[in-house]
């Protein structure tokens, strides 16, 4: 058992270079991506002119929350401990998982059901509490998969849709037996006999387990009660049947009052799933007596949101409910995998927010900005109106005015040089009319990624504006 | 009507046909055509890398040179986007940048939305005997909104029939110096559009921005395609007597 990592993955374009190749992953990537588009615009386009009163409203509530932040956490804070619950506040990944590390410890359990969560991905929870001795069980179906696989997930939603079935087959033959229940040893590829031995196989586990961890979808500041969107059921029974329940999340993720949520419950599947309403909605309220876990606890995750609160452009990252609908659209994303962001955030959003959290430390977050066409289909998709190219743009500023890529410096000098004056320009012009004919149909360097896979259009003899100007001088 | 022209970096210095094109069809529509010759690039290059001040220089630039046009027309969908949609950010609030561009910014028009908005026309008495699918390049349908500006242009071409391009509002991976920043990544994106124009069995592939074309057709024609490409100008100029030979 061993848990897989993003850290010292290559850059974007360095990794997408492989993935484009991998025709299997490229397969169910396409299919995946392409079912889940259709879906969604089937129950975004019923609504009609609602849904853009809905991600309006969306948008609004969201920006309210963020420019009030501070007010509604202690709000949330207070509600929390009304309730009976417990509230923590970790500023980085370390200080969040060492809280949860001891409080499971406290507990003298040595495991853990999970409820899937982006939170406890973002700050690699599983890995801590491996290296303290305790084992967390994945409980949804595709992190189960990607946990037995040894594997990282690809997807905010489905974090195994790189795989397809007879794949996941092979991972239940092969792994399950490892962490519990085996697979039958006649499994088929069949969707529901994968379903019924992952069933089997977690049902165990969450009737064995003490102790659960979560994240949540939604907090509501004013009653303390946190939400949390799922398909199947299984996040359910982790958040009902263990003793304690320990919810790791972030700053953001709060709305100020319970009819706040109105909306999002209908963002929210309909750009996630494509359904009209998810299966199961779980709430809880700090702690029941008598009634699920016994012992509550939320942890407020920072972990680099309040930097980022304080740009004023790429703040609006935060407002994102992490529907994955950006990923589904998103012509990058569909032929390079979530694997090449090298982040449990992939996709548009995760090119977006990872360079942001991380503060671009690093060379895969400052690639991240440029994994991005700009073509416009993921703010065009996204439920809370993220401009998602706004902020790429502005990330791109931020890393072309750091030091470094001189090639680059040069190159946009030298042009803006070119078009800083129209007889730049004209001269330019004639100079490439005079050699157009003598340019290689392979270019060296940077260049040569173009003409690699693309022939360069014919240089014109002249000028558009050699043609007007000689057209004048003819009237 | 006296109409402006910004040709663009792009089209000026490697695809004069489509400027050319541009002159043919407005004066055969009965308009006067003006080229400031002190127009250079709208910076879309500078400002979609990162470089923020290059591109509100060339923005201070732009404005300075159409200022007080009554219309400037662009045969470029995403430098018409760049200019109306960043330019007014580009500049402090209150600065003559943004002064000048919340003036001029909504009479510069993309070429089809010019002909269909402001002068209503759809049938420019164009002919060009081809099968012909239309890529409604990204800028143009999400940033401008052309809709169906461009298919009712072309459905009145005489001689042309339109065939429908599958996956045609999926982008085709230019997307400026993605292009070979992210060029696997672009090249997977251009070969699917090239596969996709190729399986309608068209002659010609059209789009209202030859940046796109450059791309795609670059793919087109390293595949050995046989299959061509021409911005909606050369086709709405082309007519029986002045056939595009494009
Ligand atoms: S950025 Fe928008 S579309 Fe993407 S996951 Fe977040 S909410 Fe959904």
């Amino acid at each position: 058992m061993s848990s897989a990592t993003f850290l010292g993955m290559p850059p974007f374009p360095e990794a997408a270079e492989h993935a484009v190749r991998d025709a299997r992953t490229r397969h169910n990537l396409h299919k995946a991506t392409h079912t889940i588009r259709g879906k969604r615009d089937a129950v975004v386009g019923e609504l009609g002119d609602d849904w853009a009163r809905l991600r309006a409203e969306g948008e609004a509530v969201k920006t309210h929350t963020l420019r009030h932040l501070d007010h509604y956490l202690e709000r949330l804070e207070e509600s929390v401990q009304r309730a009976g619950g417990t509230v923590h506040w970790a500023a980085d990944a370390a200080e969040a998982n060492a809280i949860v590390t001891r409080l499971v410890r406290r507990t003298g359990e040595t495991e853990v059901v999970k409820v899937k969560s982006m939170a406890t991905q973002e700050i690699e929870l599983n890995n801590a509490l491996e290296a303290a001795g305790i084992t967390a069980y994945e409980t949804d179906l595709a992190e189960l998969i990607v946990q037995l696989g040894e594997d990282l997930p690809s997807h905010i939603l489905v974090p195994a849709i790189h795989l397809g079935r007879s794949q996941i087959r092979e991972i239940f033959l092969d792994k399950m037996a490892e962490w519990g229940v085996p697979a039958p040893a006649d499994l088929t590829d069949d969707p529901r006999a994968l379903a019924e031995a992952a069933r089997v196989h977690l049902r165990e586990l969450f009737l064995r387990s003490k102790v659960a961890v979560s994240g949540a979808n939604f907090a509501v500041a004013d009653s303390g009660t946190l939400v949390v969107l799922e398909s199947e059921g299984n996040g359910r029974m982790c958040l009902t049947l263990p003793e304690t329940l320990i919810s790791v999340v972030g700053i953001e993720k709060i709305v100020p009052t319970w009819s706040d949520l109105e909306v999002f419950l209908q963002l929210l599947p309909r750009s996630s799933t494509g359904e009209r309403m998810n299966p199961y909605t779980s709430t809880w309220t700090g702690v029941t007596p008598g009634d699920g876990p016994q012992d509550f606890h939320l942890v407020l995750l920072d972990n680099g949101r309040t930097d980022v609160l304080a740009d004023t452009v790429g703040r609006q990252a935060l407002r994102c409910i992490r529907c994955s609908a950006c990923l589904n659209i998103c012509p990058v994303y569909e032929r390079t995998g979530g694997h090449a962001y090298g982040s449990v955030y992939p996709g548009p959003i995760g090119a977006i927010l990872t360079p942001q959290l991380h503060g671009m430390s690093s060379e895969v977050d400052r690639a991240l900005p440029y994994a991005s066409s700009l073509c416009g289909a993921c703010y065009d998709v996204c439920p809370v109106a993220i401009d998602i190219p706004e902020v790429l743009v502005h990330l791109r500023e931020q890393v072309a005015s750091a030091p470094g890529h001189m090639g680059e410096k040069a190159m946009m000098a030298g042009a803006e040089a070119v078009f800083g004056s129209s007889t730049a320009l004209d001269a330019a012009q004639r100079a490439a009319g005079l050699v157009g004919g003598a340019i290689p149909k392979h270019l060296p360097g940077t260049a040569g990624k173009w003409t690699d896979t693309r022939d360069l259009p014919e240089i014109p003899r002249g000028s558009f504006r050699q043609w007007w100007n000689e057209r004048e001088e003819d009237r | 009507m006296r109409i402006a022209l910004f040709i663009t970096c792009v089209n000026d210095t490697l695809f004069p046909d489509t400027g050319r094109s541009v002159v043919r069809l407005l004066e055969r529509l009965g308009h006067e055509v003006v080229f400031p010759t002190e127009q250079t690039c709208c910076g879309q290059m500078h400002y979609n890398t990162g470089y923020r001040r290059p591109a509100a220089r060339l923005a201070v630039r732009f404005a300075r040179t159409f200022d007080g046009a009554d219309a400037v027309v662009v045969p470029s969908a995403s430098c018409a986007a760049m200019i109306r949609e960043h330019y007014p950010k580009l500049g402090r609030s209150g600065s003559r940048l943004s002064r000048r561009m919340a003036d001029l910014g909504p009479r510069v028009y993309d070429l089809t939305e010019f002909l269909v908005d402001v002068l209503g026309v759809t049938d420019v008495g164009a002919y060009y005997p081809h099968k012909v699918v239309y890529h409604p390049t990204c800028h143009g349908l999400r940033s401008l909104g052309l809709g169906d500006r461009p298919y009712r242009l072309l459905r009145a071409v005489r001689g042309l029939e339109l065939l429908e391009l599958p996956g045609a509002t999926e982008c085709c991976g230019f997307g400026g110096t993605f292009s070979v920043k992210n060029g696997d990544v672009s090249a997977a994106m251009g070969f699917d559009k090239a596969r996709h124009a190729m399986e309608t069995g068209a002659e010609v592939l059209c789009a209202v921005d030859n940046s796109c074309l450059m791309h795609i057709g670059g793919t087109l024609s390293r595949q050995r395609s046989g299959l061509r490409i021409a911005h909606i100008a050369e086709i709405l100029a082309s007519t029986e007597k002045e056939y595009a030979t494009t």
